[in-house]
C-alpha cells in the first residue's frame, strides 16, 4: 500500500508518497532527493545512512518511512552554519583530513555530532566506541578520531 | 618559473605543503554527487537475476510472471546479449582466449554463484526488484570446483570446457640459477604450501551506473564509477559494436574503487542494451551483496614447493615456488596478475635467483579484479613470510637479517633479477624509524614480562614496495600479440575568457585528492593563488584530457597525472608569455608569472594581469601579431610519457614500473592464549614515496592502506563453502574493520626523491599490503616456531590452532 507521509526534514516539512515497505533511507533519497544519507550495505552495518530521527541517532535503512510520518529527521545537510560555512565539527574533519572519498562522511558526521552532544567524556576509547557503527574504507579512522576529539576541544 | 624550479626551490607556496583539500567542503555539506545521487527524469532501474549455483546449465527462463509486475519495463535475456554483443577486449592469449565472457551468463551456463542471468528493468527500484524476483530460471547443476589445487587436477570439473583445462595461463619465470644456489647454499628452507587468501577493499559505495541512450545522435552516456574511462570506452565500443566517439563516460564523486572498479564496463553493457531497447535512461545500483558476489575479489594465491637458499652469514641467495593464482570463473583483467607481480620480483631484498612457475587457474568462484596492492602484495607477502620463517628456523635476528638483505641505499638505482630498476629508497633507515616508533626494545621487554600469563606478545615487521607507473609493455609477457608499450597520462590547463584558471586531468579520483594536488602545482607554476585554480571534479571522456591509459590505478597519479598537468601548464605558460611579450614589448623569455600577472622579469612595473592576457586573446586578437594570435588559444593539453622500453619477451626481462615507494611497518600484538584473539597494541608505518606534493594526503593514503591490510589479515575473508557459495555476502559475515578494532597509528616518513620522475614524487596509494606481512610476522613471533604462519588470514580460530602447533611440519630446514 502507498500513502503520503509528512516528515520535517532538515527543518522543512516534506510530504511525499511512501509504500509500507519503503525504508526511510530510500524515501529520503528517492522521494526527496536528499544526498546526505548514503547506502553502503543492506544490513545496517555500515552507517552511511545515519540520521537523527526525533532526536535519536538511527540508521535510516533500519526504519520504515511510514514510521517517521509526522516526525522530524535531520540529515548531514542540516549541519552547516546558517551562512553555509562549515560548522566546527565539519571544519575539524577538513583540518584533520578525516575524509577521502567522502561517501561515509555524512553518516560519520551525524554519529559524531550525536556523540559530542551526548555529554559523554570524549577520549580515544569512547570516540572509537561511538564510531564503531560507521564503516569507512578510506581513512583508517585515525584522522576521524582525531577530528572528533579536536572538535571537543581535546588535543589528540 | 620552470618545472624544475617548482620541484626544487624552497620558496614554492603550495607544492609540498599540507594544503586543505578542495574536495572537502562539498562532501562535508552533503553536496557531493555520487553515482546514485543524480535525479534523472524518466529513469528506469535495473535489477539482475543471479545464479544461485556455482556451476549449472540453464534449462529454461520464464519471465511471464515478471511481465505482470506493476512497473515492469522490460528485460534482457542471455540470448539477446549473445546476439547483440561481441566479446570484450581482454588480455589473455591461448588457451584462456577460448573463454566467453558476457554481461549475462553465456553459452547457457552459469559459472559462479551470483553470476547475472537476466537483467530486468522497472520504473522504480522496487518494481525492478519485484520483477526480478518473479523471473523463474531453471537450472541443472553441474559439477563444480572451488579450490585451485583441485582445479588443476586431470579429473577436475571444467569451468570452461572449450579450453580443455582450468588453466588460463601457464608460464615459467627463471632468473639467475636457483638450482645451483639450492645445491651450493649453506642452508635451504622448504615450505610445502602457503596461501594468500581472497578478500577485497570493498569500497563503501557499491557500483552505480546510469546509462542514457540518445537516439537522435546515437550516443550512449555512461555516468558512474569508471576507474579507467578510456579502456572502459574501448571495451564498451567493442562489446556494443558502437563507435567509441559515440560513447561518453563520466564520473562525478566516486566512493572508492581501490582497483576493483576497473571492470565496471561489464554490468554497464547490460544497462546500455536495456537503455537502448527501452528508450529511456537506465540505472543499476549495486547492492552490498552483489558487490561481494561479483564486484571483484583480490587474487587468491597458493604458493607450493617453496624453497629458499641462504648462506651461513644470513645472506639470502634466492627462492623458487609454484604459484596457483585462483582467478575465479572469468579472467577479465587476468592473467595480467601473472606478470604484474614481477614488478617486485626482488621484494625489498638483494635476491640473485628467482624461479617461479605461475599458473592462473579458473574456479567456480567470483572473478578477481585488481585490488589495492594488486598481485604484487601476494608475492611480497610470500617473500617477507619466507624471510621471517627462515630467520625463525635458522636463528637469525629478524631485524638484523632484514637489514643485511635489504637493497642498500648506495645501491640505487638497483636492477632486480628481471631487469626492473628500483629508483631510490632507504630501507634500513625506514626500518629503524619504524622500530623506534613502536619502542622495539621496550616491546621485547614487555614480551618477556608477559610470558606465562596467558597472553603472548608478538612483534612483527612488514617490509614492502608499492611499485607505480606501469610499463604496459609488460602485458606482452602474458600475450605477445598485445599492442601495448609504455604509459601515458593526459592533462589540460586553460585560462578562461575572464582569466580564471581551469585544470582537468585524465586521472579519476576516488578519494585521493587529485583536485587538491593538481591545484597546488598549477598555482605554483602560474603564480596564482591556490583558490584561484578550479579543477574539474571526476572525469569526462569528452573533455579530451584523457589518453588510452588514463585513470587511477597502479599507484601513479603523482607521476603520470601530475606530470601531464606540469607539461600542460608549461605549454600554457608559453602561450601566456607570447601574449604578454607582444603586449609589453619584450621577449617571451623575459616574462615571469607571479602574483596573478605576467610581468617582465626585473621590471615588475611592466605587468599584465592574467585576466588581461585572456581578454586580449578571447576578445581583441587584433591587438596581437598574427603569428601569436594564430598560435595561442590558452587551452593547453599535454601528455606525460613515462620513459619505458619494451621488455625482452624471451628473457622476460626489462623495467616494468618507474617508481618504487617503500613502506616499512612494525607492530606489537597481544595474543590471548585462551581465545586466540589478536589485539594490536602498537602499530607504526614508515613511508617513503619521494618528494611529497601534499604530505597530509600521503599520510591519509598510508592510513587507509594500513587498515585495508590489517582488516584483511585479521577479519576479512571471501570464503566459499564446498557448494561454491560465498560465505561472506554482507558486512556481518565480511567484517570490515571499525574504529573500535584499531589503535591509533604512529606514522613516520623518509624522503628519497625519485630520479626518474618530473618532480621526484612516486605513486603510493596502494601501499603494498605491509600489514599482512607485519601481522603474520607478529603472530609468528608470539608463537616462537611452535606453529608456523603459512596463511595470510589469521582469525582467532586459526591462531588457536597455531598455538597448538598448526603447520609446523610443513616447514623443513633441509640443511
Amino acid at each position: 500500500m502507498t500513502r503520503d507521509i509528512t516528515v520535517t526534514v532538515d527543518g522543512k516539512p516534506e510530504t511525499a508518497a511512501a509504500q509500507d515497505r519503503t525504508l526511510l533511507v530510500h524515501w529520503l533519497r528517492d522521494a526527496l532527493d536528499k544526498r546526505g544519507p548514503k547506502i553502503g550495505c543492506d544490513t545496517g552495518n555500515c552507517g552511511a545512512c545515519t540520521v537523527r530521527w526525533d532526536g535519536t541517532l538511527v540508521k535510516s535503512c533500519m526504519v520504515l518511512a511510514v514510521q517517521a510520518d509526522g516526525g522530524t529527521v535531520e540529515t548531514a545537510a542540516s549541519l552547516s552554519e546558517e551562512d553555509g560555512s562549515l560548522n566546527p565539527l565539519q571544519q575539524s574533519f577538513k583540518d584533520h583530513h578525516a575524509l577521502q572519498c567522502g561517501y561515509c562522511t555524512s553518516g560519520m558526521l551525524m554519529t559524531a555530532t550525536d556523540f559530542l552532544g551526548s555529554g559523554e567524556e570524549v577520549t580515544e576509547e569512547t570516540t572509537r566506541r561511538a564510531l564503531k557503527g560507521n564503516i569507512c574504507r578510506c581513512t583508517g579512522y585515525h584522522n576521524i578520531v582525531c577530528a572528533v576529539r579536536a572538535a571537543a576541544g581535546e588535543r589528540p | 618559473m620552470t618545472t624544475e624550479q617548482i620541484a626544487r626551490t624552497a620558496t614554492r607556496r603550495f607544492t609540498g605543503k599540507p594544503m586543505p583539500r578542495k574536495e572537502d567542503d562539498r562532501l562535508l555539506k552533503a553536496q557531493g554527487e555520487f553515482g546514485d545521487d543524480t535525479p534523472v527524469a524518466h529513469l528506469g532501474y535495473l535489477a539482475f537475476v543471479r545464479s544461485p549455483y556455482a556451476h549449472a546449465r540453464i534449462t529454461a527462463i520464464d519471465v511471464s510472471a515478471a511481465e505482470r509486475v506493476d512497473g515492469y519495463l522490460g528485460c534482457l535475456l542471455p540470448e539477446e546479449v549473445e546476439t547483440l554483443t561481441d566479446p570484450y577486449m581482454e588480455l589473455q592469449g591461448p588457451p584462456g582466449d577460448a573463454e566467453v565472457d558476457r554481461c549475462l551468463a553465456s553459452g547457457g551456463t552459469v559459472r559462479f554463484s551470483g553470476e547475472p542471468v537476466v537483467a530486468v528493468a522497472g520504473d522504480s527500484r522496487e518494481a525492478a526488484r519485484d520483477a526480478a524476483a518473479a523471473v523463474v530460471v531453471e537450472y541443472e547443476p553441474l559439477p563444480h570446483v572451488v579450490d585451485a589445487r583441485e582445479a588443476v587436477r586431470e579429473d577436475a570439473p571444467l569451468v570452461h570446457p572449450q579450453i580443455g583445462s582450468n588453466i588460463a595461463f601457464d608460464t615459467l619465470y627463471d632468473w639467475g640459477d636457483i638450482e645451483f644456489a639450492l645445491e651450493k647454499a649453506d642452508h635451504v628452507v622448504e615450505v610445502d604450501e602457503l596461501h594468500f587468501h581472497r578478500f577485497s577493499s570493498t569500497p563503501l559505495e557499491c557500483s552505480a551506473i546510469t546509462v542514457e541512450y540518445d537516439a537522435g545522435v546515437d550516443t550512449f552516456t555512461f555516468t558512474g564509477g569508471f576507474a579507467t574511462p578510456q579502456l572502459a570506452t574501448f571495451n564498451l565500443a567493442v562489446a556494443l559494436r558502437h563507435p567509441a566517439n559515440k560513447l561518453r563516460v563520466l564520473s562525478k564523486d566516486f566512493g572508492g574503487s581501490f582497483g576493483v572498479k576497473l571492470n565496471t564496463h561489464i554490468p554497464a553493457t547490460a544497462a546500455a542494451l536495456l537503455s537502448r531497447k527501452l528508450g529511456r535512461p537506465v540505472r543499476w545500483t549495486e547492492t552490498r551483496s552483489e558487490q561481494h558476489l561479483m564486484g571483484g575479489h583480490g587474487n587468491e594465491r597458493w604458493f607450493r614447493n617453496v624453497k629458499m637458499a641462504l648462506q651461513a652469514d644470513g645472506t639470502v641467495l634466492g627462492l623458487t615456488y609454484d604459484a596457483l593464482d585462483d582467478v575465479g570463473a572469468y579472467t577479465r583483467y587476468e592473467p595480467l596478475g601473472g606478470v604484474i607481480w614481477t614488478q617486485v620480483a626482488n621484494a625489498c631484498y638483494q635476491l640473485k635467483h628467482l624461479k617461479v612457475r605461475y599458473r592462473s587457474v579458473y574456479t567456480n568462484k567470483g572473478p578477481v579484479h585488481p585490488n589495492r596492492g594488486y598481485s604484487r602484495m601476494q608475492h611480497l607477502w610470500l617473500v617477507e613470510r619466507m624471510m621471517d620463517i627462515a630467520a625463525h628456523r635458522l636463528g637469525f635476528d629478524p631485524v638484523e637479517f632484514r637489514l643485511h638483505n635489504y637493497v642498500q641505499p648506495d645501491q640505487y638505482p638497483y636492477t632486480t633479477v628481471n631487469g626492473c630498476v628500483y629508483d631510490s629508497g632507504d630501507l634500513p633507515l625506514s626500518l629503524r624509524k619504524a622500530l623506534d616508533l613502536i619502542d622495539y626494545p621496550g616491546a621485547r621487554r614487555l614480551q618477556k614480562e608477559v610470558a606465562g600469563t596467558g597472553k603472548r606478545i608478538g612483534i612483527g615487521i612488514g617490509s614492502t614496495l608499492d611499485s607505480g607507473t606501469n610499463n604496459f609493455g609488460q602485458a606482452r609477457l602474458v600475450n605477445a600479440h598485445l599492442p601495448f608499450g609504455g604509459n601515458t597520462e593526459g592533462g589540460l590547463v586553460k585560462l578562461g575568457a575572464d582569466g580564471s584558471v581551469y585544470a582537468t586531468t585524465g586521472g579519476v579520483a576516488f578519494g585521493q585528492g587529485h583536485e587538491t594536488t593538481v591545484a597546488q602545482v598549477v598555482a605554483d607554476m602560474l603564480g596564482v593563488g591556490y583558490d584561484d585554480v578550479h579543477v574539474q571534479r571526476g572525469s569526462d571522456s569528452a573533455l579530451s584530457a584523457q589518453t588510452g591509459f588514463s585513470g587511477s590505478y597502479a599507484s601513479q597519479f603523482a607521476v603520470t597525472g601530475i606530470g601531464a598537468i606540469l607539461n600542460a601548464t608549461k605549454r600554457l605558460i608559453r602561450e601566456i608569455s607570447l601574449v604578454a611579450a607582444a603586449t609589453l614589448g619584450c621577449t617571451p623569455e623575459e616574462i615571469e608569472l607571479a602574483d596573478g600577472t605576467a610581468r617582465v622579469a626585473g621590471d615588475p612595473g611592466r605587468a599584465l594581469p592574467l585576466a588581461a592576457v585572456a581578454g586580449i586573446v578571447h576578445f581583441s586578437p587584433a591587438d596581437l601579431p598574427a603569428d601569436v594570435a594564430e598560435e595561442v588559444g590558452l587551452v593547453a593539453r599535454s601528455v606525460y610519457r613515462a620513459p619505458f622500453e619494451l621488455p625482452d619477451l624471451e628473457r622476460k626481462y626489462g623495467n616494468l614500473t618507474l617508481t618504487y615507494a617503500t613502506q616499512i611497518h612494525a607492530c606489537v600484538v597481544e595474543i590471548d592464549e585462551e581465545t586466540g584473539h589478536t589485539k594490536l597494541l602498537r602499530y607504526a608505518m614508515v613511508d617513503d614515496c619521494g618528494t611529497p606534493i601534499n604530505p597530509m594526503v600521503i599520510e591519509g593514503q598510508v592510513h587507509g592502506a594500513t587498515v585495508h591490510g590489517i582488516s584483511a589479515a585479521l577479519f576479512e575473508h571471501f570464503a566459499y563453502d564446498g557448494d561454491g557459495q560465498l560465505a561472506a555476502g554482507n558486512f556481518y559475515d565480511y567484517h570490515a574493520a571499525t574504529a573500535l578494532d584499531l589503535p591509533s597509528f604512529a606514522y613516520g616518513n623518509v624522503v628519497s626523491p625519485s630520479p626518474f620522475t618530473p618532480i621526484g614524487a612516486k605513486g603510493m596509494g596502494e601501499g603494498g599490503g605491509a600489514p599482512l606481512h607485519a601481522l603474520s610476522a607478529a603472530i609468528q613471533d608470539a608463537l616462537g616456531d611452535h606453529g608456523m604462519v603459512l596463511e595470510s588470514f589469521n582469525p582467532p580460530e586459526r591462531v588457536l590452532a597455531l598455538l597448538r602447533g598448526l603447520d609446523a611440519e610443513k616447514v623443513k630446514v633441509l640443511r
